[in-house]
């Protein structure tokens, strides 16, 4: 189409919904071009999909006791031994993968929505809004996240929605820190001022041209940080906040595993490998959307 | 009545090392259909007059002390945030200085022009589209670059999208602070032309912000020239070009190098610019000026009308003319 005709305008024949779904499919060719973001996320949907349908995959009652055949090494009846009680750890893991994906997406979620809101708002308006919630941020900060995700957790109760609190408040100061100091170099860019010269609204401002601007940062953020919430959650757990036992989750099973690691190594190694599996996908999908979503990165 | 209107306007940036005097006093008036230069050094104050009368002057540090910026006989000043976020874009719009960095590098650009016209033009988001394909295809850019990011253009064509932006919605000044100082000598002509003629399409003014009095001879017909922070020439261009009144316009002139002449040396204009923190008394020029005498160091020139509508801020009008003084 090389020139829009007064027909056009009228029948609202035009490329425009030609042009969105032009976007999405650069999106994919840019993503599916990096091999290694294409990996991650099958283990991802793989890991999900294998949380969601435990039911089905797991050979095992994750609870199910079996003393006689405790510390079992992997053998073909349990694919990965089984733990100092007896219970398949295989099926201890696919059901542990529910708890711990989901507690730390969520956790993510909310420190990036609260911490992002707060810090995009105080890079871009500064003054003593910027201080307050700033000075805010520094005195969590100061306190050791981990204290923290233990005192609230313990004040809240265990549970899923409040073991994600407790560790979403943690996280919330530096997604804000991350986000003012991204806003606030995009602030003075002719860009911004040219949207505030053309008539838009400061909170427009913020969510249509600063926000979108600060994908990159916010990415790698993220894949960060659900790796560090896996971490936490399993700490958690094994002060008995998290997730009660018998429930399984990945960091309490290597918790268990502590004790035995000298005399019993599958029970550390095994929920070991699918933390480093989850944060190494994560990172790595990361990366690769960061790449795909970023238009200057077309060729 | 006049379009826009400048009575007396004077904007200081209050930073924590001492205010800074970017504009002091300043009066311009302009009326449909005129184009204004705007002219001065680097520091001037040129670009923070510009922010000032669209109200997005960056606050804190920047301040409007005191004045009016009437627009069609309504004070800017007075109004909400509301109000002049219809009159931004809308009414008045703003060409910007730098094309590389005016666009939003993470959105298409026919995005852009339609975010504007979504804005003022009453439409639904599928019109906005379309008539953005409209408006740059009139500054020149094939209607299927639209879905093009602005990496993806040059630095001619990206001014030619900020000035669709800036023209999409038929506003009735333009304020185009040094269109083309970021582009090379041949774009600067064709991005010039276009402005003038889609300037006449639309039949809006303009505030046409530069360094350069070639462009200025060009394309406005009104000049007003600017010296740390006042309005010390301000007149017609036939006024400022033919009749001029005051030293530094005179020197500015001077300092252009000619293709008819044969010289070794440019004649720049001795000195700097002086700090705007800290304004020399009297007359701001008079450091730099070789006219000048006690007086001008100790009193400050009011604007004074020489002729209709050529005003001038200087105690000696025409003193390079062989000494003669109305003073």
């Amino acid at each position: 189409m090389s020139s829009v005709t007064q027909a056009d305008i009228q029948t609202g024949n035009s490329g425009t919904r030609l042009k969105r779904k032009s976007n999405f499919s650069g999106i994919c060719k840019r993503f599916c071009r990096n091999k290694m973001a294409v990996v991650s996320l099958v283990v991802i949907v793989l890991l999900v999909l294998i949380a969601i349908f435990a039911d089905f995959v797991a050979p095992y009652d994750y609870a199910k006791q079996d003393i006689a055949n405790r510390f079992l090494m992997p053998c073909l009846a349990h694919p990965l031994g089984t733990d100092n009680f007896g219970r398949d750890l295989l099926s201890r893991i696919i059901y542990g993968g529910r708890i711990s994906l989901l507690v730390a997406i969520m956790s993510v979620a909310i420190s990036l929505v609260c911490g992002g809101f707060l810090g995009a708002t105080a890079g871009y308006f500064g003054g003593r809004y910027e201080s307050i919630v700033m000075r805010i941020m520094d005195i969590i900060m100061a306190i050791p996240a981990f204290l923290l995700a233990v005192s609230i957790s313990s004040m809240l109760g265990s549970g899923l929605q409040n073991t994600a609190l407790a560790i979403a408040v943690g996280g919330i100061p530096s997604s804000a820190r991350m986000l003012r100091a991204t806003v606030l170099q995009l602030k003075d860019q002719q860009f911004t001022e040219a949207a505030r010269a053309m008539g838009n609204s400061d909170m427009a401002i913020i969510f249509k041209h600063i926000l979108p601007n600060t994908l990159s940062p916010i990415l790698v953020d993220c894949t960060l940080k659900i790796g560090m919430s896996i971490l936490q959650i399993s700490g958690l757990s094994f002060v008995g906040l998290g997730v009660q036992p018998p429930t399984p989750e990945w960091g309490s099973i290597l918790a268990g595993g502590r004790e035995y690691i000298r005399d019993f190594w599958p029970l550390s190694t095994f929920p070991g490998i699918a933390i480093v599996m989850a944060m190494c996908a994560f990172n790595l999908l990361g990366d690769g959307l960061r790449d795909a979503l970023d238009p200057r990165m077309k060729r | 009545m006049n379009l826009l209107e400048i009575k007396d306007l004077t904007i200081r940036y209050l930073t924590d090392d001492g205010d800074v005097y970017a504009v002091n006093g300043i009066d311009l008036s302009l009326s449909s259909g005129d184009t204004l230069g705007l002219v001065g050094e680097t520091g001037a104050g040129k670009t923070t007059t510009a922010l000032g009368i669209l109200r997005i002057l960056p606050d804190p540090p920047g301040k409007i002390m005191s004045g009016e910026i009437l627009y069609q006989g309504e004070d800017l000043r007075k109004k909400s945030q509301e109000e002049l976020r219809r009159i931004r874009g809308g009414e008045i719009a703003m060409i910007f200085q730098d094309p590389m960095t005016a666009l939003n590098p993470i959105m298409r650009v026919g995005d852009q022009i339609a975010e504007m016209i979504f804005l003022h033009g009453n439409c639904s988001k599928d019109e906005a589209d379309l008539r953005a394909l409209e408006m740059l295809e009139k500054v020149g850019i094939p209607g299927e670059r639209s879905s093009d990011y602005p990496h993806q253009f040059s630095g001619g064509m990206k001014q030619r999208v900020v000035i669709a932006i800036a023209l999409a919605c038929m506003p009735k000044l333009i304020i185009a602070d040094e269109p083309t100082t970021a582009l090379d000598v041949t774009i600067q002509a064709q991005v010039l032309d276009m402005m003038n003629r889609l300037k006449e399409d639309i039949g809006t003014s303009m505030i046409l912000i530069t360094h350069d009095l070639g462009v200025v001879a060009e394309t406005c017909n009104k000049v007003a020239i600017m010296y740390a922070g006042e309005i010390i020439e301000f007149g017609t261009v036939e006024h400022i070009f033919n009749e001029t009144a005051h030293p530094y316009s005179k020197m500015l002139f001077d300092s252009i190098p000619s293709l008819d002449e044969r010289v070794d040396r440019l004649h720049p204009i001795a000195g700097l610019m002086p700090d705007p923190s800290n304004l020399p008394s009297g007359c701001k020029f008079h450091p730099r000026c070789p006219y000048a005498d006690e007086t001008c160091g100790r009193e400050a020139p009011m604007p004074e009308e020489l002729s209709s509508g050529h005003t001038i801020r200087c105690f000696k009008p025409y003193c390079f003319k062989g000494g003669v003084s109305n003073g």
